[in-house]
C-alpha cells in the first residue's frame, strides 16, 4: 500500500511538473522562435515589424558606414541575390569585415533591417551553415569560402 | 620518432583497452577469478599507453615540429610556451586525445581505490569504462589522428586561434572534461549494477563521491568559460545560452540531480533505479554534448571540426552507449528490490522534488537546443532559439528549487512534519522581506525581477545560515556564551554537511550575481579622443592616451584610462587593449576590469575606423577635427564578482564535501558510522 501510494505521488509529481514544463515551453516558443531569413527571403515577402527574426548573409563589400547618429553602422547584407540595408547601434564583434558571413538578429521596419545583435563567429574561416545555405540557394556559393579551411 | 612513439602507443591502449573490456565483461559474467584480475593491471597499462601516447603529442607541440599537421594547424613558432602547451588541447584531435586520456585516468582510479569493491562489480565497471574507451579511440585513429605528418613540413604553423590564447580558456577543456568523462564512472557503475542485477551498497556508496568529482570539476569548466566570454568577447556577457554553453550544462543539471537522488540511494536505500537512469542520463548528455560541438550540425560561436564524417561516428557512439545502457535499464531494473519507504514529505520527499525539478529543466534546455536541429531535419524553416525561451523556461522552474533548497535540508528522513520544519524557516521568510523591501527603496522600485531575484537568494542564504546554526548549536552558544561546545559540533558535523551548506551558500551568492549583472547594468559608448572624460556609475573616466605594444605574436592598441571617484580621487588606470594577431590576422579584444565588491568597471577600446572613415569621405567639416577618434565602451556590471564567488563556493562546498571520511570508501570505521547512521534515523 505504502509504495504504492509513493509510486503514485511520484508519478503525479512528475506528471504535473511535466505538464508545467510544456505549458511554459509552448508558450516561450510561441513568442520566442526565431526564424531565419536571407536578402532574397525578404525581398520576395518581408516579415511583420514586430516579428524578431534572423538575417544571415555576406556583408556587402565597401558598404559599411556610419549613419552619423552617435556610434550607430549601415551596412548591406547580401546573399548575391539581393540585398538589404541593416542598421545597428552597438558593439560590432572583432570578426566583422566587409565580405565575411554575419548574422544579425533584429526587425525589418521599413525595409531596413534594424538589429538588435550582431553575432560574433570565433574563427574568421567559420562560414554560419545558415549563411552558407543561403548563399547555395541564391547560386553565390563558392566553394572554400566557408568551413573548409 | 617520438611522434610514431606515441601513435604507436595509442593503437597500443586501443588493444589494451579491448583487453581490459572483454576480459572484465567475460570474467564478470562468468565469475572467473582469473579472468576478473586482469582488468586492474589492464586499466593501469591503458592509462600508461595514452599518457605516452599524450606526452609524445605535448613534445611535439613544445618543440614546434611542424611536421605533425596538427602542430602545423594549430601553432607558431612564435607562440608563449604556455600556449604551446595548452595548444595540445585547443583543437579537436588534441582535445579528443585529452578526452580519452582523463577517461583511462578515471579507470585507473577506479582499479587502484575500488580494492575493496566485490571483484565482479570492479571487473565489469572496468569493462564498461573500457568499453567507452574503445570506442573513442576508434574514433580518434579512424578518424581524427593527432599524428598525422604533413610533408613537406612548413616552415612555420597556422598560430593557435587566437581566441584561444588566453589564461581563462588555456585550463577551460581539461577542467570541462574532467567533468565530463567524470560522468563515465557513474555510467560504468549504473551499467554494472544492471549486470549485476542489484544495487549493491557498495555501488550506492561509490556512486556519489565519483559523481561529486565529475561534479566540482565541471562546474569550475563552466565557471572558467563563462569568465572567459565575460572578459574576452567586449561586452561583458557571460552566459548566452548558445547551443554549445547548454551542451555542457545540461550534463551539468543531471549531475547535479544525480548527486542528490546518489545521496538518498547511499542513506536510505531508496530511489536506486532511478538513480542507475540519472547516471546514465548524465553521461549520455556529455556524450551528446560532445557530438553537438564536434559535429558542426549546430551554429555556434563555439562550434569546432565541422567534418560530417566525425559527426556521424561520435553519433554512432552516443545511440549506441545511450541506448544500449537504456536498454538495460529496461530489461533489468525491475529486478531491483524497493529500498526503504518514506513519506511524501520528507528528506527522500525533498530530494525527489529537486530531481523532478532539475530533470525538467535539463529537458526544457534539452529541447530549446535541439529543436532547431529537428526542424532542419525535417527540412522544415530554419529557426533559433534563444535566450529569451530559456529564461522563460528555465528561471520559473529553478524558482520552487530555490525554494526547495532552504527547506529539505531540515527535513529529517522518512517523515517529516512540514508546519514545524516551516515554523523554523520564518526567519528567513522576514530575511527574504527585508531584502525585498531593501531592494525596492534602494532602486527607487527597481525592476520587479530584481526585487524578486534578491528576496529568493535572500531566503536561500538566511535558510542555509538557520540550518547550519541550528546543527552547530549557535542559538544555545549565544545564549550560554559557551561557544566551545559549538566549536567542537562545528568539527564534529560531517564535512559533507559543511559542504552542502557552502554550496548552497553559493547558489544564493550567484543569484545575487545574476540578477545584478541582468537588471543593474549601465554603459556608456562614446567616440572619444585623448583626453574626454566620461561619467559612470559614479566613476569619472578619462582616456589619457593611446599607445601601441608589441606582443610575441601580436601587435596591440593599448589604451590608458585614468578613473577617478565621484571626489576626483584617483582610483586606478586601466589598459584595455586591441590586439591583432599576425598570422592569423584575427582581433580579439582584451577589456580592462576593476573589480570591486559591489562591481566591476569594464572598460573596452577600439579604433573608430568607421566614423574616421565617415569623416574623410564626409564633409569637410569634419576634416577639422583630429582625425584620430577611438570609441570608448564602459560598463558598470553591480555584482558580477559574486557570481564567481558563487561558482567557487559551489565548486568548494563540492570538495569540502568529497573530503568527507564517510565517503572515502574503505576508510576506517565505516561499520561503526553506518551504526551511528541508523541510531541517527531511528531518533
Amino acid at each position: 500500500m505504502k509504495a504504492k501510494r509513493k509510486r503514485l505521488l511520484f508519478a503525479l509529481g512528475g506528471i504535473g511538473l511535466l505538464s508545467l514544463a510544456v505549458a511554459l515551453v509552448l508558450s516561450a516558443f510561441e513568442e520566442n522562435l526565431v526564424f531565419f531569413f536571407s536578402p532574397s527571403e525578404i525581398a520576395a515577402k518581408a516579415p511583420p515589424a514586430s516579428q524578431r527574426i534572423r538575417l544571415g548573409g555576406l556583408v556587402e563589400e565597401g558598404s559599411v558606414q556610419p549613419t552619423g547618429e552617435g556610434l550607430s553602422v549601415q551596412f548591406r547584407v547580401t546573399d548575391g541575390a539581393s540585398s538589404l540595408a541593416v542598421r545597428f547601434a552597438g558593439a560590432l564583434p572583432d570578426l566583422f569585415r566587409e565580405g565575411q558571413g554575419v548574422v544579425a538578429e533584429g526587425r525589418v521596419e521599413n525595409g531596413v533591417f534594424i538589429a538588435s545583435e550582431v553575432l560574433a563567429k570565433h574563427d574568421e574561416n567559420y562560414m554560419p551553415a545558415e549563411v552558407a545555405e543561403a548563399l547555395k540557394r541564391s547560386g553565390n556559393w563558392q566553394g572554400g569560402q566557408g568551413a573548409e579551411k | 620518432m617520438i611522434v610514431e612513439l606515441g601513435h604507436f602507443a595509442l593503437i597500443l591502449g586501443l588493444f589494451v583497452a579491448v583487453v581490459q573490456a572483454g576480459l572484465g565483461l567475460l570474467g564478470g559474467g562468468r565469475n572467473n577469478a582469473l579472468l576478473m584480475a586482469v582488468s586492474g593491471p589492464a586499466a593501469i597499462a591503458h592509462l600508461g599507453c595514452l599518457a605516452v601516447a599524450f606526452v609524445a603529442l605535448s613534445h611535439a607541440h613544445i618543440v614546434s615540429d611542424f611536421s605533425v599537421a596538427n602542430v602545423a594547424a594549430n601553432s607558431n613558432s612564435l607562440m608563449p610556451m604556455l600556449y604551446k602547451v595548452t595548444g595540445v588541447w585547443g583543437n579537436h584531435e588534441g582535445s579528443m586525445l585529452l578526452w580519452v586520456t582523463v577517461l583511462a585516468l578515471f579507470g585507473m582510479a577506479i582499479a587502484v581505490f575500488g580494492q575493496n569493491l566485490p571483484d565482479r562489480l570492479k571487473a565489469r565497471v572496468l569493462g564498461v569504462q573500457a568499453l567507452v574507451g574503445v570506442g573513442f579511440l576508434l574514433f580518434i585513429i579512424l578518424t581524427s589522428n593527432p599524428f598525422e605528418r604533413l610533408l613537406p613540413a612548413p616552415l612555420d604553423g597556422r598560430d593557435l586561434n587566437p581566441l584561444l590564447q588566453d589564461p581563462g580558456l588555456a585550463f577551460h577543456p581539461p577542467m570541462l572534461y574532467l567533468g565530463y568523462v567524470g560522468l563515465s564512472v557513474a555510467f560504468s557503475f549504473a551499467v554494472a549494477a544492471l549486470l549485476d542485477g542489484r544495487g549493491d551498497p557498495a555501488w550506492a556508496r561509490w556512486v556519489r563521491p565519483w559523481t561529486l568529482v565529475a561534479w566540482v570539476f565541471l562546474t569550475l569548466g563552466i565557471g572558467l568559460g563563462s569568465w572567459w566570454a565575460y572578459y574576452e568577447l567586449g561586452w561583458g556577457g557571460w552566459w548566452f545560452w548558445d547551443p554549445v554553453e547548454n551542451a555542457s550544462f545540461m550534463p551539468w543539471l543531471a549531475a547535479t540531480a544525480l548527486l542528490h537522488s546518489a545521496s538518498v540511494a547511499e542513506k536510505r536505500d531508496a530511489l536506486k533505479a532511478w538513480t542507475i537512469l540519472l547516471a546514465i542520463l548524465a553521461f549520455s548528455l556529455s556524450l551528446m554534448g560532445a557530438f553537438l560541438v564536434r559535429s558542426g550540425v549546430l551554429t555556434s560561436v563555439h562550434a569546432f571540426a565541422t567534418d560530417p564524417e566525425r559527426g556521424v561516428f561520435i553519433l554512432i557512439l552516443t545511440v549506441l552507449a545511450t541506448g544500449g545502457a537504456l536498454g538495460l535499464f529496461a530489461w533489468r531494473a525491475p529486478a531491483l528490490q524497493a529500498g526503504g519507504l518514506f513519506r511524501p514529505i520528507s528528506r527522500e520527499g525533498g530530494l525527489v522534488l529537486n530531481n523532478l525539478l532539475l530533470t525538467t529543466a535539463t529537458a526544457t534546455v534539452l529541447l530549446g537546443t535541439l529543436y532547431p536541429l529537428f526542424l532542419d531535419a525535417l527540412d522544415g524553416p530554419k529557426v533559433s532559439v534563444g535566450a529569451p525561451y530559456f529564461n522563460a523556461t528555465f528561471v520559473p522552474l529553478m524558482m520552487p528549487l530555490v525554494v526547495l533548497a532552504a527547506i529539505g535540508p531540515l527535513l529529517p528522513w522518512k517523515r517529516a512534519d512540514l508546519a514545524g520544519v516551516l515554523g523554523r524557516l520564518w526567519g528567513a521568510a522576514l530575511t527574504a522581506l527585508a531584502a525585498a523591501l531593501l531592494v525596492w527603496w534602494w532602486r527607487d522600485g527597481g525592476p520587479i525581477g530584481a526585487v524578486i531575484g534578491i528576496a529568493f537568494a535572500a531566503w536561500l542564504a538566511a535558510g542555509v545560515a538557520i540550518e547550519w546554526g541550528q546543527r552547530v548549536g549557535l542559538g544555545q552558544a549565544f545564549r550560554d556564551g559557551d561557544w566551545s561546545r559549538t566549536l567542537a559540533r562545528v568539527t564534529g558535523l560531517p564535512r559533507a554537511a559543511h559542504g552542502m551548506s557552502l554550496a548552497h551558500l553559493g547558489l544564493a551568492v550567484m543569484i545575487c550575481g545574476m540578477v545584478g549583472d541582468s537588471f543593474w547594468k549601465t554603459e556608456v559608448i562614446e567616440a572619444a579622443h585623448p583626453g574626454d572624460q566620461f561619467q559612470v556609475a559614479g566613476y569619472s573616466v578619462t582616456l589619457d592616451e593611446v599607445g601601441q605594444k608589441a606582443g610575441p605574436n601580436y601587435q596591440a592598441l593599448v589604451g590608458q584610462l585614468t578613473v577617478r571617484d565621484a571626489d576626483g580621487r584617483f582610483v586606478t588606470v586601466l589598459h584595455p587593449e586591441k590586439r591583432t594577431y599576425t598570422v592569423q590576422s584575427m582581433v580579439t579584444t582584451e577589456a580592462a576590469i576593476r573589480s570591486t565588491f559591489w562591481g566591476d568597471l569594464y572598460a573596452v577600446i577600439e579604433p573608430a575606423e568607421l566614423l574616421n572613415r565617415g569623416q574623410t569621405a564626409g564633409s569637410a567639416a569634419a576634416a577639422s577635427k583630429p582625425a584620430q577618434a577611438w570609441v570608448v565602451r564602459l560598463y558598470f556590471n553591480p555584482l558580477v564578482p559574486w557570481l564567481w564567488a558563487g561558482i567557487l563556493m559551489m565548486a568548494g562546498g563540492g570538495a569540502i564535501s568529497l573530503s568527507d571520511r564517510r565517503l572515502r570508501v574503505g576508510a576506517p570505521a565505516r561499520r561503526k558510522q553506518v551504526a551511528e547512521l541508523r541510531t541517527e534515523a531511528g531518533s
